[in-house]
């Protein structure tokens, strides 16, 4: 009987493949999405404190400037790419017909749009 | 059968998902981008009072932090162990991420009481 | 010898690739090693065409499973320059001036040469009993069980599988954990939960930790699956019903 050769645990698998790396940079957007939720935590405690200008004068400091626009980049592919997967795990039959994936993503993409402006308009509407 | 938590933990996992891509991207467009550079000028204080002194804003933002870090705790927990390779360390792990969920939801929830 | 065939391997004379092929002898090589050989780049040879001339011509002792040789069999994947490939269905023209490497499919442990050991992967196979189960019949079976075309649909896809293990090879999942059930095994078991004959119930099996839950959706397994099973939706559907049953109290047995 012969030993099978046991192969080691590659420590850079995620940069082998582009693919590997797309998907590890998908995953890493948790992390934003955790930090997206601090921020809004912090302007909701500023708000319901009274401190909104200190709040603002944070936010418009350069470095934290930087760290949103990589959030929201991030917070947009998590976005486009979960709302893209959905179909994969719905599958959705109308009478014995399978609703086509692109179906339901257009659906998905339209209720992000619907929400987003639905969220815009409660924020920016002059009462 | 062993009974395991992972259908519960996945479900908030993926709800969390949803309102995540539904919800954060305009957040952190307005008022982490655009009021900060100044394309957007920023609320009045008393209107955005106004707004989170509403019942259903309260509840409804209550929902999206609890979902949206239960997303987060869930990812971070699988890609930290597939990325450094601790997956044996996985019960610590778990508690951490999704202790850490739980505690911003009660901060959140203790903020609007 | 036809004309034809003359005048191929007058011009192969010519045109060559370099193969690098992972060797690994047990007893003298402590791990695997790469060794280099020029094998004719002729327009028809598939990567294995240029393994079989090499063990041919070249050296004998090298090892690696084959069979059909038309992408049914499941027996000749391996890596080819870093992707998990069907060898008889991988072309060496695809890469041109070369050199075209070729590895064992990576996750499992290396029996000899190209050859890898799947004895894990058919102990995760017969645990999701891949079959139809029934229920309180007598054999022989008197009766026909006729299915409507949306009754196959519904499974069908699944059912194209062919063992070729691509997917697992392709899975950062099982290879970084190898106790994970992985694709193909998975989509197998909902080729039968999703057959309107089968009476069987794998949910014990499927919502595990190391089946199902194990899985992060990287969806490798569908992109490399030379059958086009998409096992990565299999997973998803299956999280979803395991999900619902665990949730719904109707939905437990």
């Amino acid at each position: 009987m012969t030993v099978a050769y046991r192969p080691r645990r590659d420590r850079l698998w995620f940069a082998r493949t582009r693919s590997y790396t797309l998907f590890v940079l998908r995953e890493l957007t948790s992390v934003f999405v955790a930090w997206a939720v601090a921020f809004t935590l912090m302007l909701l405690a500023a708000v319901l404190g009274g401190t909104l200008p200190q709040f603002a004068a944070l936010a418009a400091r350069p470095w934290m400037i930087a760290l949103n626009v990589v959030a929201l980049a991030a917070t947009v592919f998590h976005a486009v790419t979960f709302l893209n997967l959905a179909p994969k795990a719905t599958v959705v039959r109308l009478d014995g017909w399978r609703v086509p994936a692109w179906m339901i993503q257009g659906g998905n993409h339209t209720a992000w749009a619907l929400v987003s402006l639905l969220v815009a308009y409660l924020v920016l509407r002059t009462p | 059968m062993r009974r395991t938590p992972e259908p519960y933990l996945w479900l908030l996992f993926s709800g969390g998902g949803v309102v995540a891509a539904l919800v954060l991207p305009v957040l952190v467009l307005l008022f982490g981008v655009l009021m900060p550079l100044g394309v957007v000028d920023w609320p009045t204080a008393g209107h955005l009072g106004a707004l989170v002194g509403n019942v259903v804003v309260r509840v409804v933002l209550l929902v999206v932090v609890v979902l949206c870090l239960f997303h987060a705790a869930h990812r971070i927990r699988f890609t930290s162990e597939e990325l450094l390779g601790i997956a044996r360390f996985d019960p610590i792990i778990a508690v951490l991420c999704y202790g850490g969920a739980i505690a911003g939801g009660v901060i959140a929830a203790t903020l609007m009481v | 010898m036809t004309d034809t065939t003359r005048e191929l391997r007058r011009e192969a004379g010519t045109r060559t690739i370099r193969m690098e092929i992972a060797r690994y002898r047990p007893g003298r090589d402590a791990e695997p090693v790469f060794e280099g050989y020029d094998v004719p780049l002729m327009a028809d040879w598939a990567v294995l065409d240029g393994l079989t001339y090499v063990k041919d011509r070249l050296d004998g002792s090298l090892s690696f499973r084959w069979s059909c040789r038309m992408g049914v069999c499941g027996s000749c994947g391996m890596t080819v320059n870093g992707e998990p490939r069907l060898t008889c269905g991988t072309f060496l023209t695809e890469y041109g001036g070369g050199p075209v490497r070729i590895e064992p499919l990576k996750g499992f442990p290396i029996i000899r040469d190209l050859i890898v050991d799947i004895e894990g992967f058919l102990a995760k196979l017969s645990s999701v009993r891949p079959w139809l189960v029934r229920e309180g019949e007598e054999l022989p079976l008197g009766t026909e069980y006729a299915q409507t075309p949306a009754q196959l649909e519904a499974y069908k896809q699944y059912s194209e599988c062919i063992n070729c293990l691509l997917c697992y090879s392709a899975c950062p999942v099982y290879v970084l954990d190898p106790d994970f059930l992985g694709p193909a095994a998975i989509a197998l078991a909902q080729r039968y939960n999703l057959d309107s004959r089968d009476m069987g119930d794998r949910f014990d099996v499927l919502n595990a930790e190391e089946a199902v839950w194990g899985c992060t959706f990287v969806g490798e397994c569908t992109r490399v699956c030379p059958k086009h099973v998409d096992p990565a939706e299999a997973i998803q559907r299956y999280k979803v019903t395991a999900a619902m049953r665990s949730v719904l109290p109707w939905g437990r047995r």
